[in-house]
């Protein structure tokens, strides 16, 4: 089976919820999701992010999720790592 | 998420949190020197009837009660609704399914239920001597003294929390809302008492 490992997208948010709160609640769509957030640019409403996320076996769609509930908008898919694990036996 | 973090979350989105304090001081203030007010209006008048004074603070009590529940909630769900509005232009996008749409329909009823509880549970706290008076307990003072130092121990308390809101010493905020208190019993008593 192919499972995500690492992905970093680009993301446009509104100010609030802040960095912490909105990488904390990216970070509870998964068990053991580590989760990067840089901030690239702000303007007077939004701020947009570079926001990485890696784990074992990253569910693409409830971050996805996580992201809209939040009032953000997904921009771009800017890089992923995968990995097929049916290949380590 | 459980539910205390969402309510947390949803007044942080809104930036509400100091909205929802200001609002439980200023209308619990109102509450407080309303029913002071009417007991200091009620010991000019001498009127020894309990049950007239009671139903007359219940009342009072009650429409601060909902004045502060309806005006909050028309005036904030307008407010939320602007908020939410601009955010969905710089977002182009739709956010009534988001954390921010659920803060836009959340947030005014807690506001709401805040600015409208605030002066009601004040108030009843100072009725509460006049309850239990009529009730056949033997209070230390006259019923009446008793529900005033409630109001003036509630009024302190309302001082000392702006006090600690605002950075400042405690007493002197409690001393400054317990004068504003002084003066408004001086004013009853320099207009009605002659």
């Amino acid at each position: 089976m192919v499972v995500l490992k690492r992905i970093m997208l680009d993301v446009l948010k509104p100010h609030k919820p802040d960095s912490l709160e909105f990488s904390q609640a990216i970070a509870r769509a998964g068990e053991d999701y580590r989760v990067c957030l840089t901030v690239i640019e702000m303007d007077e409403n939004t701020e947009t992010l570079q926001l990485e996320v890696e784990g074992s076996s990253i569910d693409f769609t409830a971050i996805e999720s996580a992201i809209t509930s939040m009032g953000g908008s997904l921009h771009s898919i800017d890089q992923v790592e995968v990995q097929n694990e049916s290949d380590n036996g | 998420m459980s539910l205390i973090e969402q309510g947390r979350l949803l007044l942080s989105i809104s930036r509400t949190s100091d909205i929802v304090r200001r609002y439980f001081v200023v209308n619990g203030f109102d509450g407080a020197l309303t029913m002071m007010g009417m007991i200091i209006g009620f010991m000019i008048s001498a009127t020894d009837d309990m049950s007239v004074i009671i139903s007359a603070c219940l009342g009072a009590a009650i429409a601060l009660g909902m004045s502060g529940l309806s005006s909050a909630y028309v005036s904030e769900v307008a407010e939320r609704k602007r908020e939410l509005v601009k955010l969905e232009e710089a977002m182009i996008a739709d956010l009534h399914q988001t954390a921010h749409g659920d803060a836009a329909r959340w947030v005014p009823l807690w506001i709401a239920l805040v600015n409208g509880a605030s002066p009601l549970f004040i108030s009843l706290l100072i009725l509460l001597p006049l309850w239990l008076a009529n009730a056949g307990l033997t209070l230390p003072l006259a019923p009446l003294y008793m529900s005033i130092i409630v109001a003036l121990v509630l009024i302190f308390l309302l001082g000392v929390l702006l006090g600690q809101i605002a950075g400042i010493s405690w007493l002197r905020s409690g001393i400054q809302t317990m004068l504003v208190a002084a003066i408004t019993a001086i004013l009853i008593y320099l207009l009605t008492g002659f």
